[in-house]
């Protein structure tokens, strides 16, 4: 029972790698499409990132340089668990910074810094059919992708509207993809949708247990749905990250103790840190360097 | 004062080097080994095997005791082994009718060719607690019958030959049977991609699911027609040679269950089929799945689609216990991004809310004091 513990290079055997990447490849060439793939059991629980990890496996080399975020953090413990897995696996060269990283798996955020040509995205999705709570069997929302029917998400999203004032998805905000595929983003805040849009970096969304593939490749037109006249917005924060100043990212809500008292840090960890090492000092830290 | 949240690397290794401690326990007695898992907590095994898809029963008892008795978690992880295996072949349709039966009872005939064997079996035992098992007092030997090599009967061909029951089904000459391994789900399913998710299926839903066909929820009015456990040979098919070679026995628990069926235009009245076949000794989980692969039949019958265990992608979604689990668990990960988003939102519209309803804090605080 010893050469159990033998595994190929990134975990999955060859041929599980190569039906893989002809899903992608499809994926890429119908930007936004749902491409079923016949999955495979991880050695990590579904809904943990399975589907991100098998294409981040399928796509990853030896000399590819790999990044993995959670909630925008590299130190979340899920992220963590995962670069551990292809250090071991892989043996491959692992970083926290955005710039470096040439595939950059992620669970629901994008990172601040724009990403460039030649470096992939990979998103880790639990539910890929952005149709899902509006119909939930499989046999009626392949047809209505087919068949280009997208009245109902427009229903839904106008009965916010007249029910609250607002569109009330603030994440997994449905996108539609060049012009033809409506497509779930993954639950990324609603902030990070504008990112997705004419992007240079290849984007990969894997889900496991749904087995399913689909792309957005580079320079192409995401556009999140919405109406003329309630226009599609993303959140607005009132303060600039407490640590590193920064204006216009997402930021994460610290709770500081029991008296109401609350801290705003960026959520991408690697830029505030990066901020930080340039210089920049938000409020907490400011403050904190005074008290020194 | 906030410290960025670091250290998961560690925390993380401490929590496996404790999980390794809990599971270990206390140190003063002697650790459970594989030998014992098999041979004492056998069915056990045979449920990690069923639910994981994979024959073997070491590997299963090395998952059981991993895991630390967490069925699911010992299926979980036989399957993340079993995924990596290759696959060199498709067996040839194992002969039930062949078996070396331990057990097999029919509840529509009182008695039958081959006769009613009971078998190791809990029916009859009264639920009460044993005291001798507390200490290790020694077991009698069990009344054996000698070796019978003749073929029992399957009750489906007794009916069969008064054509009282629908033929077993044929798939066309060139039918590849599916693999739900290696090719994703497309629904609907053809029956033999069905019941290979049955019969990984969790043993619970099935049960629960099986049970709702019996309390009026898509009612089949089912007998058992058959359950038989023992071992059949599993042979493979070699081009080379031109002939099937066996590669050893395994052991399967059987059920036929057969059915009212009141006829339809296309049907004369007969009796119809449901079918269970799982690893190991697991009859609860046979006669579930027959009942189960009968209620998902509806629409072969021209029957209403009315119940939860009659929707195929119902069911066989929400079957597989390692994908519910990963995902109801996956709750407990960092949401705190999309939370953000949501807290961003409640707040906006509740401070709408109180604009409209014209509610001046302050003012309802006072009059509260």
């Amino acid at each position: 029972m010893t050469d159990l513990a033998t595994y190929n290079f990134a975990y999955l055997d060859e041929q599980t790698k190569r039906m893989i990447r002809r899903a992608i490849l499809k994926a890429i060439s119908i930007p936004g499409y749902q491409v079923p793939f016949a999955s495979r059991e991880m050695p990590m629980p579904y809904g943990w990132g399975t589907g991100g990890v098998q294409v981040t496996a399928a796509i990853l080399g030896p000399a590819d340089v790999l990044k993995v975020i959670d909630q925008g953090a590299d130190d979340t413990t899920n992220a963590v668990s995962i670069r551990a897995f292809f250090q071991k696996v892989a043996n491959v060269a692992v970083t926290t910074r955005t710039r470096e990283a040439t595939i950059i798996q992620t669970r629901h955020r994008i990172p601040e810094e724009t990403l460039t040509a030649g470096q992939t995205l990979v998103y880790q999705v639990p539910i890929p059919e952005p149709l899902r709570f509006l119909e939930p069997r499989e046999t009626e929302t392949r047809k209505m992708h087919a068949l280009e029917e997208y009245g109902l998400m427009h229903v839904k999203l106008y009965e916010d509207i007249a029910r609250n004032g607002h569109i009330a998805t603030t994440y997994a905000y449905p996108v539609k993809v060049e012009g033809r595929y409506v497509m779930d983003p993954s639950p990324t805040p609603k902030f990070d949708n504008p990112k997705m849009h004419m992007s240079e970096a290849l984007q990969l969304f894997g889900a496991g247990r749904e087995k399913r593939i689909y792309a957005v490749p580079p320079h192409t037109d995401v556009v999140s749905l919405d109406f003329e006249d309630h226009p599609f917005e993303i959140q607005h924060f009132d303060k600039p990250c407490a640590l590193c100043g920064a204006e216009h990212v997402y930021l994460d809500e610290v709770v500081l103790d029991d008296k109401g008292g609350r801290m705003f840090v960026c959520s991408d960890t690697d830029h505030c840190e990066d901020r930080r090492e340039h210089g920049h000092a938000g409020e907490m830290l400011a403050r904190q360097e005074a008290a020194e | 004062m906030y410290v960025a949240v670091k250290g998961g690397e560690a925390a993380i290794a401490n929590a496996h080097q404790l999980l390794a401690d809990r599971r270990r326990g206390d140190r003063s007695l002697p650790a459970i080994s594989i030998d014992q898992i098999v041979a004492q907590l056998g069915l056990a095994v045979d449920r990690v095997m069923a639910e994981a898809s994979l024959y073997d029963r070491e590997l299963a008892a090395l998952a059981v005791r991993q895991a630390r008795g967490d069925m699911i978690e010992a299926i979980f992880i036989l399957r993340a082994y079993r995924t990596t295996l290759p696959r060199f072949g498709m067996s040839v349709p194992v002969d039930t009718a062949a078996m070396k039966i331990e057990r097999r009872i029919s509840a529509t005939y009182k008695d039958l060719p081959g006769g009613q064997l009971l078998g190791p079996t809990f029916d009859y035992t009264h639920r009460l607690l044993d005291p001798s098992l507390l200490s290790d007092e020694p077991v009698a030997e069990p009344t054996r019958r000698a070796a019978d090599e003749s073929a029992m009967m399957r009750v489906s061909d007794i009916l069969a030959g008064e054509g009282l029951i629908e033929g077993d089904g044929q798939m066309p000459e060139d039918h590849v049977p599916g693999d739900l391994t290696r090719e994703p789900l497309e629904f609907p399913l053809n029956r033999d991609l069905r019941l290979q998710a049955l019969a990984r299926g969790d043993e619970g839903f099935l049960l629960a699911l099986a049970y709702s066909t019996q309390r009026g929820y898509a009612r089949t009015h089912p007998f058992v027609g058959e359950v038989r456990i023992g071992e059949v040979d599993v042979e493979l098919d070699i081009p080379e040679l031109g002939f099937a070679v066996s590669l050893g026995p395994i052991q399967v628990t059987e059920c036929q269950m057969v059915n009212q069926f009141q006829g339809s235009t296309k049907n004369p009245p007969q009796f119809t089929r449901g079918y269970g076949l799982v690893f190991g000794q697991s009859e609860r989980k046979a006669m579930a799945m027959s009942l189960v692969d009968r209620a998902l039949r509806a629409g072969e019958f021209g029957e209403d689609i009315v119940a939860p265990a009659q929707d195929e992608e119902f069911v066989i979604s929400h079957s597989d216990n390692v994908q519910a689990t990963g995902f109801v668990e996956h709750l407990k990960l960092p949401h705190y991004v999309d939370f953000q988003a949501e807290l961003d939102l409640v707040r906006r519209m509740r401070a709408e809310y109180d604009a409209k309803s014209g509610i001046d804090k302050d003012g309802a605080r006072e009059a509260a004091e």
